[in-house]
This record gives C-alpha cells, structure tokens and sequence, in this order.
C-alpha cells in the first residue's frame, strides 16, 4: 500500500458539497454527525474546507450554474481525494434528468470513485458506502 | 469605510445557495443583497412534461424538508381545479405527516441555530429528538425523508391502525424534551442578551414584506393557511396560532418553539378521528382532470406555499407555477439585517429558516483599495460563536452551568 492511502486509512476528512440537490441528501450526511449515527468514532470528520478534506461527499445533480464550481474545487482538494456520488441524483441526475439546467450527474464533471444510490441514502448507507470506498485502498 | 461581505453562494450546512452580499460601515451592516440560481433544477419546466400522478413525486424534491407541503398544495390545486372532494381519512393521514414534518423541521432549524450561535449541544440534542419523528417516518411510509404520501384525490397509502399507539406513545415521548428546551431557551441569559433585540423585523415591516409564516407571526401578524383558508383536517380539530409581538430571532425562535406544541395536539386529534374512521376509503380514484385552472396553498413550516396548475384537459399540466415561502421571506432582510453587526448576521439570515446555504465562501472586499480577504463558512460561523463566549464571560455564565446541562 501506498503511504499516501495508507495515511487515509485511518481518519480521513470529509468535505459536503451540495450542488442543486432537494437538501434531504445534504441533511441525511450531517445527520451522519448526530449521537444517533455518529461517525466521528470512524474518525471521519466533517471539515469547512475543500483543501483539508480526503473524501467529497456529493450530493444533487449539477446545475449549469454549479458546474463549473464543482470542477474548480475538485481542482483545490489535495490528492489523493476520493469523490462519493450520494443520492439518485449525483448518481445519474435523477428526476431531473433532462432538464434544461442541469449540467450532468457528478461522472460527467469529476471522476468519481463510489456511489451510494437511494433517495435519499439512508445515514447507515452512507457510512456503508464510505467504508466500503476506504476498504478498497491499495 | 464601506466594505462589500458577499456570502455565498455554497455552504455545507444548509438548503438551496444563495449569495448574499453585505454592505459594511465597520461592523455595521448598512445593505444587504440577495442572488439567487444556484440551485435552479427548472422544475416548472419539467412537471409540464410529467403527468399528473407523476407530479406528485417530482415536487417532493423541491425541497427534502419541506417535503409534504409542496404534494399538498400541489394537490390541493389539481383537486381545485376538477372539483375532487377527498375522503375524511385521507383529510387526518395529511394533517399528521403534515404536522409530523413541522416538528422535524423545527427541531432542525433549533439544532442549526444554536450550532450558530456556539451552542453545539442544542444542536446534537435537538437533532436526537429529531431521530424518533425520522424513524415514525420509515415505520408509517416506507422512508425517512420523501414520504410520498400525499396523492391527487387522498394519501397514497393507509396509516394502519395498528400503528396508531406507537405513533403516539413516539409522540409524546417529544413532549418532555420540548418542554425542557423552550425552559432552558426562554430563562438562559445568555441567548437573551444575544437573541433579545437582534434582527428585529417590526410588524408594519413585516406587512410591507409580505412574508410568511413563523417569521411573519412572530411580529405579531396572525397569518396562517391552516387557519385562514382550512383544509386536510385543519378545522376539524382544536389548535391555537400560535404569535409574538417583539419580531425579534428570539420571538422567532419562541413561536418555532411552541408551534411544535401545537403540532403535537393536531397530531392527536388526527390520531382520534383516524381511530373513528377504520376501515374507511382513503382515497377517491381520479379518471381525468378537466381543462381549468386551480390554486392550491398550505402552511409549511416555513410559511405559506403556493402553487398554481392550469391544465387543457390531458395528462399533463399546461402550466405549473410554484411559490416557496423563502422567496417571499428574503427581501424582509433589507429590514431586519441593516443596523445589525456582522455577528449577528448570521442568526439573523438564518432566523428565517431559510436555506441559507451560503456562507462557504465569504470575501471580503475592501471597496476604497480592492483588496480581497476571504473568509471561510466557519469565519462567520465563528464571529457568532465568540460573540456568545464574551457575553457569557460578561455573565459569569460558563458553559459547563448553561441551563442545558442544568436541567438532567
């Protein structure tokens, strides 16, 4: 294993990007950071900065609007940085595929690295899907 | 000196962005500005090529928490316009997922706010309250958020009366946690001297604006749709609207806090009636809807939700125009934000409740020699949150006495 994804293994930050989802994603990832769920104890953290941050967490389709912000943090994240496509939306664009404003699902923007389908993921699913990501490291 | 704060347009904590921009005379906001498209997914657009039926999931996802409201007042305007008269079941099964998703959504604006403030514990514990409405959620629709529950001409499924007790005993069990907050929130010091007097929105103010819901009845305007225009089951059972006079974040706060009280005794109730009416139809089949046009409204917890269909006699709307109560809310900003310090910008723009989801990126923009500062989300976010430390040092209050902690 590689020391750059062996140093990730452990604790590994995560930052929320929200790019014209209906929200119910974006409030079942911080619902992840509630005593209920909790995922502090995996040592993911939330974090207020795309540059500290190992893993994306993505929700919604992308907008025209938001696009060509998307590509540009995506820029901004040290690498190795891992892309989580959450949501039938960031997915594949969902119930608003085809509509005149949106870009895209995330694949056709940034590479992204796993998906997590549902509307919304459940918190378990989300944390399911980020450890799942986390044990394919090499 | 004036400065431009331009906030916005992505925020990891909340709803839809927008992008705010802040006029400053030292800490002193003298102007504020609203952008909005960010979150633009055209959706007017894209119900138009949907049937009706269909409709009813696609609005779902204008907003994930507001996520009964949109079907309702969708289906009330499909149901205005061919004339449907819905069964007395199906009236009760929307006035409790209705009201179910009040409470969610107010213990989830209390949790952000006192996340706002630097109150972490306010946010972790409200957002533990919220845990037991989510998994009634999962127990009566099949998903913790999007319950698609609400269909043209009733509810899409049946709420068994075998799950009745649960569903109450769930509820109530929300009632002494409630009690506890709105105790600690109304004698804690600290959340006076910060709350009391910040981002008051007076009440002719509040008219001028036009805006709705809890920030309209917390400066004293009585306005709601469940009252004023009743539908589901809203005049079928006894509840009080509820108002405050200061229109201050506190009031707001105040009327969030007690309407969840009141969503507790609607959902009992409602709770009542569907025990009365077992067995009954829940929904009323729908053949086609004629050409006409219908409006249909319904107090969501932000305040009132519009929407407008037109149809020509086939399976799909003409014309679907939407109104959200945010949009109304925001130009009140233009009158409870200007003479505010910038820390307390941020739980002024987020008394509201709106999506103000924008704070990620803030620059600050020197506008005498251009210079660029840029601020984080967590920069304002902290401006606030050291604001409440001094006024507690101020207060001798530490946060290990707060009120919050008191109480077990």
């Amino acid at each position: 294993m590689k020391l750059k994804t062996w140093g990730l293994k452990k604790s590994i930050w995560v930052f929320h990007v929200s790019s014209g989802a209906c929200n119910n994603c974006d409030i079942e990832v911080l619902d992840c950071l509630t005593p209920k769920f909790d995922i502090e104890r995996f040592g993911m953290v939330l974090v207020g900065s795309v540059r500290h941050a190992d893993v994306l967490l993505c929700c919604g389709a992308i907008t025209r609007q938001s696009a060509p912000r998307i590509k540009r943090l995506y820029e901004q994240a040290a690498k190795p940085c891992f892309v989580v496509a959450i949501g039938g939306c960031a997915c594949s664009g969902g119930i608003f595929k085809g509509s005149y404003s949106i870009a895209g699902p995330y694949d056709k923007i940034i590479p992204v690295h796993a998906y997590i389908p549902g509307c919304p993921p459940k918190p378990e699913a989300i944390i399911a899907g980020v450890v799942k990501l986390l044990s394919t490291l090499k | 000196m004036k400065t431009v704060i331009p906030i916005g347009p992505y925020h990891p904590l909340q709803e839809e962005p927008e992008l705010f921009y802040l006029t400053l005379d030292g800490e002193t906001v003298v102007d504020v500005d609203v952008r909005l498209g960010y979150n633009h997914r055209g959706i007017e657009k894209i119900a138009e090529s949907k049937t009706w039926d269909q409709i009813t999931f696609l609005i779902e996802r204008i907003c994930g928490i507001c996520s009964t409201s949109h079907p309702i007042a969708y289906c009330n305007a499909v149901e205005d316009c061919a004339g449907i008269e819905i069964p007395e079941r199906a009236k009760y099964i929307r006035s409790i997922i209705g009201e179910l998703e009040r409470i969610h959504s107010h213990l989830l604006w209390l949790g952000l706010a006192g996340h706002f403030l630097g109150y972490n514990t306010l946010f972790m514990w409200a957002w533990k309250w919220r845990e037991p409405v989510l998994d009634l959620f999962e127990q009566t629709t099949g998903n913790r958020n999007h319950y698609a529950m609400i269909k043209i001409g009733g509810a899409r499924r049946d709420i068994k009366n075998e799950d009745i007790p649960a569903i109450r005993k769930c509820v109530d069990s929300l009632v002494a946690p409630l009690e506890m907050i709105t105790k600690a929130a109304i004698d804690d010091p600290v959340l006076h001297a910060r709350l009391k007097g910040v981002g008051v929105l007076k009440k002719e103010d509040a008219i001028k604006y036009c805006v709705v819901g809890p920030t309209a009845r917390a400066s004293g305007v009585a306005i709601d749709v469940r009252k004023d225009e009743p539908h589901a089951a809203y005049d079928m059972v006894e509840w009080n609207v509820i108002t405050q006079e200061s229109g201050d974040v506190f009031a707001k706060a105040v009327v969030r806090l007690l309407e969840m009280f009141e969503s507790i005794k609607i959902i009992q109730q409602c709770l009542d009636g569907l025990e009365k009416t077992k067995g009954a139809e829940f929904c009323v089949e729908v053949e086609n809807i004629p050409p006409g046009d219908g409006i249909g409204r319904y107090e969501a917890p932000r305040g009132e939700t519009y929407h407008y269909v037109r149809s020509d006699g086939t399976n799909c709307p003409v014309r679907h125009k939407i109104r959200a109560p945010t949009y109304v809310n925001l130009p009140s900003f233009k009158a409870s934000c200007i003479g505010q310090t910038i820390s307390d910008v941020a739980i002024t723009l987020a008394s509201i409740d709106p999506c103000y989801c924008c704070t990620e990126r803030t620059a600050i923009i020197d506008s005498k020699n251009g210079k660029k500062e840029h601020l984080g989300e967590k920069e304002l976010i902290r401006l606030s949150q050291e604001k409440t430390q001094k006024i507690r040092k101020k207060l001798g209050n530490q946060e290990g006495q707060s009120p919050f902690f008191l109480e077990k």
